[in-house]
């Protein structure tokens, strides 16, 4: 922190104009919503303020259950694997021990940059047993592989094009905070004869401790959000693919084939509360031992 | 400090590297495909004899009148305005919070950080309603403004400002009498550089791949950008009677990404160490 600033309303010149949008794009909505799930719009009396009602119906909806067991299971299965693999990328990448190492860097970070809509039409044809590269194995082998866009496994196949669209994402990240370490630390950790496992254990690790609660955070909150990739599938798998597939699914199936507004904000809300506790209790978890 | 290189760990990430270039290499050779040659030849190879990538760019680009042309400059439309303001906003507020001390600082701090644990999608029918109250729906407007805001741009810049711009250059500059806004257009900005790169590439991507968004704020087809268009062309060969164009599907696709890839990898420099910088003070 900077020594003595003198305290004024300059500041404000600068940040004025991001908070004005910002009131105007997240606070107001967030204070409408809270609105709309106070309300409920009947077919006789119209607009009536019903108080916690909705909450209730949605705290008893098995739909809306099931929609948040489908991307916990998501979330716990996952978001661990894609972590994995982009932290031991990032420590390969960062052990100076590589063959082309930019080239790794570069490329794993590409698919970063393929919009969600590509990356699901992509994977949706390389699944798919038409044209696919599923159909061409089952041709050449004479087999039936399981239908990836099957109900039984479509949230896997989900799983996938997640995590080729961020392992190179929170690999980056990673690498960032790894970066950052001195190498003084290493020299003197050579001196006193650490191998590289140790030197994983006791510099590495716990330098990246706060990258890793940064895109655990940000990988609970897009979970918890999925819904481009179920949404742009449904189309080629119709069958595999319910209107409350997730939450996110549920509260714009309510809204926009449902005309019920009120509900759906009330989703919202609760997934958005759901949300936030978690994200802090990681946030709590990760700092606590600092 | 030079460190043996090691085949059985290249080869090892090499098995990473091939599972993220896998699939682009798949949407390159499929690009040029025709739409028989998708069903009858191997997805990893070139169907033999016909190569049909330049006739399928320029079916891409003329179908339907030219569709796609008008999706692209709709998505550069969102992209320069949306991300453009977002890095705008980004850097002034980021070079507020990280220079000055003024009253309500702290609550701006605590709201932005609480506001980035809200799924923005939670946010987004209640924009809706609002948007569609003010007339604002169907117009570029709807998808323009909520882009706007970058709560991860307003935190890697700040990060960012405190570390890059000493206190002491400000200080100089006001003794020599220079306003706020010009010691920081003048003194600033060239210092900042790398950040800014950083959070404009990355709301450029997140504008330019936006779809949930433009999915509820847009009914005209004539304001999709190319995401939507994409998906309406892919949902058409589920409908009955509708024209069943995977061919074009796929290359738009992949004239979809080519910008933004190419972007990334010019760039490279400079967004690689803005990261670095902005994750120093995690």
């Amino acid at each position: 922190m900077p020594a003595k600033r003198r305290r004024s309303w300059a500041g404000w010149q600068f940040v004025a104009p991001f908070m004005a949008v910002f009131a105007l794009v997240f606070l107001a909505p967030i204070a409408y919503s809270v609105y709309l799930s106070l309300f409920r719009n009947r077919l006789i009396g119209g607009n009536a303020f019903v108080g916690l009602a909705n909450y209730r119906q949605a705290l008893a909806d098995s739909q809306f259950w099931s929609a948040l067991g489908r991307v916990s299971l998501f979330l716990v299965v996952q978001v661990p694997i894609m972590l994995v693999i982009a932290l031991l990328v990032a420590l390969a990448v960062d052990s100076g021990r590589l063959y082309g190492k930019s080239f790794f860097r570069v490329s794993i970070f590409l698919p970063y940059a393929v919009p969600a809509v590509v990356a699901t039409l992509m994977w949706g044809f390389i699944y798919g047993a038409r044209f696919g590269l599923i159909g061409n194995l089952n041709d050449a082998l004479g087999v039936t592989l399981p239908d990836p866009l099957s109900p039984g496994l479509v949230l896997a196949s989900i799983g996938n094009i997640v995590t080729w669209e961020f392992l190179g994402y929170n690999m980056l990240i990673f690498y960032s905070a790894l970066r950052v370490v001195p190498s003084s630390l290493y020299e003197s950790a050579r001196i006193d004869g650490a191998g590289e496992l140790r030197v994983i254990a006791s510099i590495k690790l716990p330098a990246l401790r706060g990258a890793l609660v940064i895109a655990t955070i940000f990988s609970v909150i897009g979970s918890f959000q999925l819904f481009n990739e179920p949404s742009i599938l449904k189309s080629l798998a119709p069958n595999a693919i319910t209107t409350y597939f997730t939450p996110n699914l549920y509260a714009y199936s309510l809204s926009f084939s449902g005309q019920q507004y009120n509900y759906s904000a009330t989703v919202a809300i609760v997934m958005g509360v759901i949300t936030m506790v978690i994200a802090y209790a990681v946030q709590l978890r990760g700092t606590r031992e600092r | 400090m030079r460190q043996r290189r090691s085949l059985v760990l290249t080869l090892l990430t090499a098995l990473a590297g091939a599972y993220s270039l896998i699939p682009l290499a798949w949407l390159v050779i499929n690009a040029t495909k025709t739409q028989p040659g998708l069903f009858s030849s191997f997805g990893l190879w070139f169907d033999d004899g016909h190569f049909a990538l330049w006739d399928n760019i320029r079916q891409t680009l003329t179908y339907d009148d030219g569709i796609f042309l008008r999706w692209l400059a709709n998505t550069l439309l969102y992209v320069v305005a949306g991300a453009g303001g977002a890095t705008f906003l980004a850097v002034l507020a980021g070079y507020g919070l990280a220079k000055f001390d003024f009253p309500g600082k702290r609550g701006v701090f605590a709201t932005v950080i609480g506001a980035v644990a809200v799924p923005g999608t939670a946010l987004a029918v209640p924009t809706f309603l609002m948007f569609s109250r003010m007339g604002l729906t169907d117009t570029p407007w709807s998808v323009i403004i909520p882009s706007l805001i970058t709560p991860f741009g307003l935190y890697l810049m700040w990060t960012f400002t405190a570390e890059a711009i000493p206190d002491e250059i400000i200080e100089a500059a006001r003794v020599d009498g220079a306003g706020e806004f010009r010691t920081f257009f003048r003194i600033g900005v060239p210092l900042l550089g790398p950040g800014i790169v950083t959070v404009l590439l990355f709301s450029m991507v997140a504008t330019w791949n936006n779809y949930f968004l433009p999915l509820i704020m847009l009914k005209d087809p004539d304001w999709y950008p190319l995401t939507l268009g994409l998906n309406a062309w892919n949902a058409q060969a589920a409908t009955a009677g509708g024209d069943v164009v995977f061919n074009l599907v796929i290359t738009g696709s992949l004239l979809t990404i080519l910008p933004l890839l190419a972007a990334f990898l010019l760039l490279q420099r400079y967004w690689q160490s803005g990261l670095a910088a902005g994750s120093v003070k995690q």
